[in-house]
């Protein structure tokens, strides 16, 4: 039963809501059917199915908010859950930040489920991690990699009038390619809500070429370097940036959107003009869900419009507070480009740096947003348009703001984690030293 | 990400509120509710089931774990309770050798029918994965132990304590800090308790009762004028303990270095002090001067250099990481078994001895026995300095010549497959007695650094940068001021030989992660790493500030 209709799960919820006693009740029912494999050493090591529904009551009682979930769904169980999440209500403290529930919404049309993805069976995963590893194999490589797939739904009903219904299907697969000797590493990883899109021997053949080609690495010294992130490697610092929008922490002074005296830099030119980020539930490359958690509707939202900051998201709360409008956090990153291939932007390099991927990106400044981290899996030079070695990896510190200022050019977006990313060429993107590490 | 039983708190409708992205498990429960424990002897019987319908279906081996797993969150900022999180995750997870290979199968249905299916898949799936299998899989010998129990030595069972009371602390601790100048301060309280049954076709019936709790916050100062915030994280540790840590103790208090009022909190923490303390210097370092970068000799505190342990010894030395097996995630390790085997491979100065043990009272990686019920031990990793061994669990200690498994087996939920995980990791004091300020006294110019900052280490952990919570400029033997914008980068191998020396047992205590993270699906674990203050010469100190 773990993914139901939207019929299915609309009478479930309007049962529920039937034994409600509370001021307000609001209940969400989510499931997901999934499936992973794992390989490492050209092997399978681990593989497994899950399966799981789940039910969220929230009652509130003037001020006071009790939730309570259930994974049972007899008469008893439903009864039992509301009752429960209403005598936790009841104990809680009122809340300075109550805000009333939502009423009936207006939501966008998303396309996100695909029944490709949701019949995926074991065969299928162990055909997926056969492909890839015998890319492996006949470049006499090894090959560690991760294909896991997953059906899921989320519905929302209340007692205010509000349904949601939402079904949707994913598939990530990643894999890395190293040298029998480890002097080189190769990495490539997609992602997909049509599993039919994805061909794991093809992919892992990118990983394969990159790791055969990485072998015995230059060292170059560390410094400004031109680079070329491709989506895989940018997309960490882009999220940290744009899921960091949040209105309340801008204007409470702690963020890198905040201003000397309290002020924001909303309406602000913050990156270079040519960049334009939105998100949008609809698009057909990255569905997202049509609506928030709190069943705000996801429209389509532009964050940073020609360089300047269009719009910061919000809690309904701070939104009501501040007078502003509410804008719930994006469900995707859509990062406008242009038409250029990866292949293309390495023609026109004169002198640069390939990025694969980064690695282990942690905060170093929340105020200027940033970030350490290390490139990784595949790093290569660039000379005249040419790929020419293979580079040791470095470890960089930069702000995703700063390199979005020092921007060359953009590519052809691409599909990364949900996101639809430009491959980016970035000046003076600063490596701060070097690592050993293949 | 592994999403089944996976709530994130802000899909719980608190985005938005500055909350730590933290797992919680299972279904939301009354907090009387997490007082009730199951009975052993239906454990038993249900254990039972699962190792005998494995055995009849053709395994060689199973093992199957009970576990009921509580966790108990509560989150506040300023003068709020943003949120009380009361979770149970209650379930059974069996795993199997059959005809060589491994199968994991695991359910919710705690029933005798449910047990058996469980059992039944894990062997249909060990079986369809051994036609891609290269070699049988080899278990070092364990005894079988009977039905035995172990609890965590607490003194008070933290979900025992009313919520309303440890709420109450944390608004006192927030309270603290606003009185002390502070302008936002978040704090949390972090409990947790797994009750797991572990039996196996060994002859072990193990019954454990582990608890572990973990107090944080973090102090933001603002600067409207400068448009500045700087903010300073709590120097409590995370610890296998009961509520007993929450209550301050005089003797449980270390006095940090002259010059900088810190303290040291051993296994009793003093949340109202520490705040107190964290929103004045939260406030110090907004001015605070800006360091120049070069090369310092670094002291660091023993609630920082836990990490540092952590992500340059602990991680690297773990054996699934230097075959490979973790090569797509988490990485493979510069460690690797030539280095060993060479029985000189410098790791680090003759100062360095660093221990790896699942026995150290309070710590997070404290058990009697671990998740495939092999008792848990003390072993060296490194001795003088040199490489001598790694952590291994019980299908990998073959490949390193043990004859046992190490014990450092660790599944984070009954429906998580049971992989090798990291021990606790210790650097052990120094045997010449020497405090803090001996320590200091001795450099000429150097930087103290105290609490978790920033950590970063590459793949296969040689080259890492680690930033702290407070910097303190020492000059001439004396601590002369606060520094800013201080991040360490280094080679792990080079770090480690710049180890000058540590104060010795009576500075010694331990820090820890929570929530470390490994695998794919991703699994979380708690482990503890000890050590007294410490001292690295000559390392290569970078300065953070940037404009946007």
């Amino acid at each position: 039963m773990a993914i139901l209709s939207k019929e299915e799960a609309q009478a479930i919820l309007k049962k529920a809501l039937g034994y409600s006693k509370a001021d307000e009740c609001e209940i969400t029912l989510t499931g997901n059917v999934g499936g992973n494999i794992r390989y490492a050493r050209n092997e399978v090591s681990t593989s497994g199915a899950e399966e799981n529904v789940s039910m969220a009551v929230e009652s509130r009682f003037g001020k006071r908010s009790g939730v309570a979930t259930i994974n049972e769904f007899d008469d008893t169980s439903l009864e039992k859950v509301v009752r429960r999440s209403e005598e936790t209500a009841r104990l809680a403290p009122e809340s300075p930040e109550y805000i009333e529930l939502l009423g009936p919404q207006q939501y966008t049309a998303t396309k996100a489920f695909f029944e490709s993805t949701n019949k995926v069976d074991p065969a299928y995963r162990a055909d997926a991690a056969a492909k890839s590893i015998a890319a492996a194999s006949a470049k006499g490589l090894t090959a560690a990699g991760f294909l896991e797939h997953y059906s899921n739904f989320t519905a929302k009903m209340n007692n205010k009038g509000l349904f949601a219904y939402h079904p949707s299907t994913s598939v990530d697969f990643s894999v890395t390619m190293r040298t029998e000797d480890g002097t080189g590493s190769g990495y490539v990883t997609q992602d997909f809500s049509d599993i039919g899109k994805l061909d794991t021997g093809k992919a892992s053949q990118i990983a394969a070429d990159k790791a055969a080609n990485s072998r015995n690495a230059k060292a170059l010294e560390p410094g400004k370097y031109t680079v070329i992130l491709e989506p895989a490697a940018s997309i960490d610092l882009l999220q940290n940036m744009f899921y960091n929008m949040d209105q309340r922490n801008a204007e409470e002074g702690r963020s890198f959107l905040s201003k000397t005296g309290g002020k924001t830099k909303l309406g602000e030119k913050l990156v270079d003009e040519r960049i334009t980020v939105y998100s949008d539930p609809s698009n057909l490359e990255v569905p997202s869900s049509p609506f928030a958690g709190d069943g705000r509707p996801q429209k389509k939202v532009t964050w940073i419009d020609k360089g300047a900051v269009k719009n910061m998201y919000n809690t309904r709360y701070w939104a009501s507070n501040k007078g502003a409008v509410s804008v719930p956090p994006p469900g995707n990153i859509i990062m406008e480009g242009g038409s250029q291939s990866l292949e293309e932007m390495i023609k026109s390099t004169k002198r640069g740096i390939l990025v694969t991927r980064l690695w282990y990106i942690r905060t170093v400044d929340p105020q200027t947003l940033l970030y350490t981290g290390l490139t990784r899996d595949g790093t290569f030079y660039i000379e005249n348009g040419k790929i020419m070695y293979p580079v040791k990896n470095f470890r960089f510190n930069e702000s995703p703001v700063i390199m979005l200022n020092n921007l060359e050019a953009l590519g052809k977006p691409q599909r990364i984690s949900g996101s639809l990313i430009p491959p980016m060429k970035i000046r003076d993107f600063t490596f701060t030293s070097l690592s050993d590490a293949v | 990400m592994k999403r089944r039983n996976f709530l994130e708190l802000s899909a719980l409708g608190f985005g938005g509120l500055m909350l730590p992205a933290v797992p919680v498990f299972g279904d939301i429960v009354t907090p009387e509710r997490m007082l009730e424990q199951v009975d052993p002897a239906l454990k038993k019987r249900l254990a039972d089931v699962a190792l005998n319908t494995a055995k009849s279906k053709g395994a060689n081996y199973a093992d199957v774990r009970i576990g009921r797993y509580l966790q108990q969150y509560i989150f506040t900022r300023e003068q709020q309770v943003q949120n009380i999180v009361n979770a149970e995750s209650y379930g059974v997870g069996v795993r199997v050798l059959a005809n060589g290979t491994w199968g994991f199968a695991a359910t919710s249905d705690v029933s005798d029918k449910g047990v058996a299916r469980a059992a039944e898949q894990a062997v249909a799936i060990a079986k369809a994965n051994a036609k891609l299998q290269k070699e049988p899989v080899q278990l070092a010998p364990v005894p079988g132990y009977g039905e035995v129990s172990w609890k965590t030595p607490i003194e008070k069972n933290a979900f025992e304590i009313p919520v309303g009371e440890k709420a109450d602390l944390l608004l006192a601790a927030n309270a603290a800090a606003m009185d002390n100048g502070a302008n936002f301060v978040n704090s949390a309280l972090f409990q947790v308790n797994e009750q797991k049954y572990f039996a196996s076709t060994e002859g072990s019936y193990i019954d454990q009762d582990i608890h572990r709790i973990w107090p944080n916050f973090t102090v933001t100062a603002v600067d409207k004028a400068s448009g500045k915030f700087k903010t300073r994280e709590a120097l409590s540790a995370p610890m296998g303990m009961g509520y007993e840590y929450m209550i301050p103790k005089a003797s449980e208090k270390i006095k940090g270095p002259e010059g900088t009022g810190l303290v040291g909190y051993r296994k009793a923490y003093d949340m109202l002090e520490d705040a107190t303390l964290a929103a004045k210097q939260a406030k110090e370092k907004l001015t605070a001067k800006s360091v120049m970068a070069g090369k310092y000799d670094l002291v660091l505190d023993p609630n920082h250099l836990g990490l540092t342990i952590h992500e340059s010894v602990g991680h690297p030395l773990e054996l699934d990481r230097v075959l490979g097996y973790e090569a797509n995630y988490a990485g493979t390790s510069f460690a690797t078994l030539d280095k060993w085997k060479s029985k000189n491979f410098k790791y680090g100065s003759d100062k360095v001895n660093i221990f790896a043990d699942k026995i150290q009272p309070g710590s997070l990686g404290y058990v009697g026995w671990d998740d495939e019920g092999v008792k848990t031990k003390k072993w060296d990793l490194i001795k003088d300095g040199v490489l001598v061994n790694y952590e291994a669990i019980r299908d990998q200690a073959h490949i390193i010549g043990e004859k046992e498994s190490h014990g450092c087996c660790y599944a984070d939920s009954w429906s998580s497959v049971q992989f090798q995980r990291m021990p606790n990791v210790s650097l052990a004091p120094g045997k010449e007695k020497k405090n803090v300020d001996q320590l200091i006294a001795g450099v000429d110019k150097g930087i103290y650094i105290a609490g978790r900052g920033s950590y970063s280490i590459d793949q296969q952990r040689y080259n890492f940068q680690f930033g702290g919570t407070t910097f303190h400029e020492i000059k001439n033997g004396k601590i002369v001021g606060p520094l800013e914008d201080v991040a360490y980068q280094s080679n792990t191998q080079e770090f480690w030989n710049s180890c000058a020396g540590s104060c010795d047992e009576s500075d010694y205590r331990l820090f820890g992660s929570f929530f470390d993270g490994k695998g794919q699906p991703s699994q979380i674990s708690a482990v503890s790493h000890g050590s007294a203050h410490t001292r690295f010469n000559g390392v290569n100190v970078i300065n953070t500030a940037r404009k946007i």
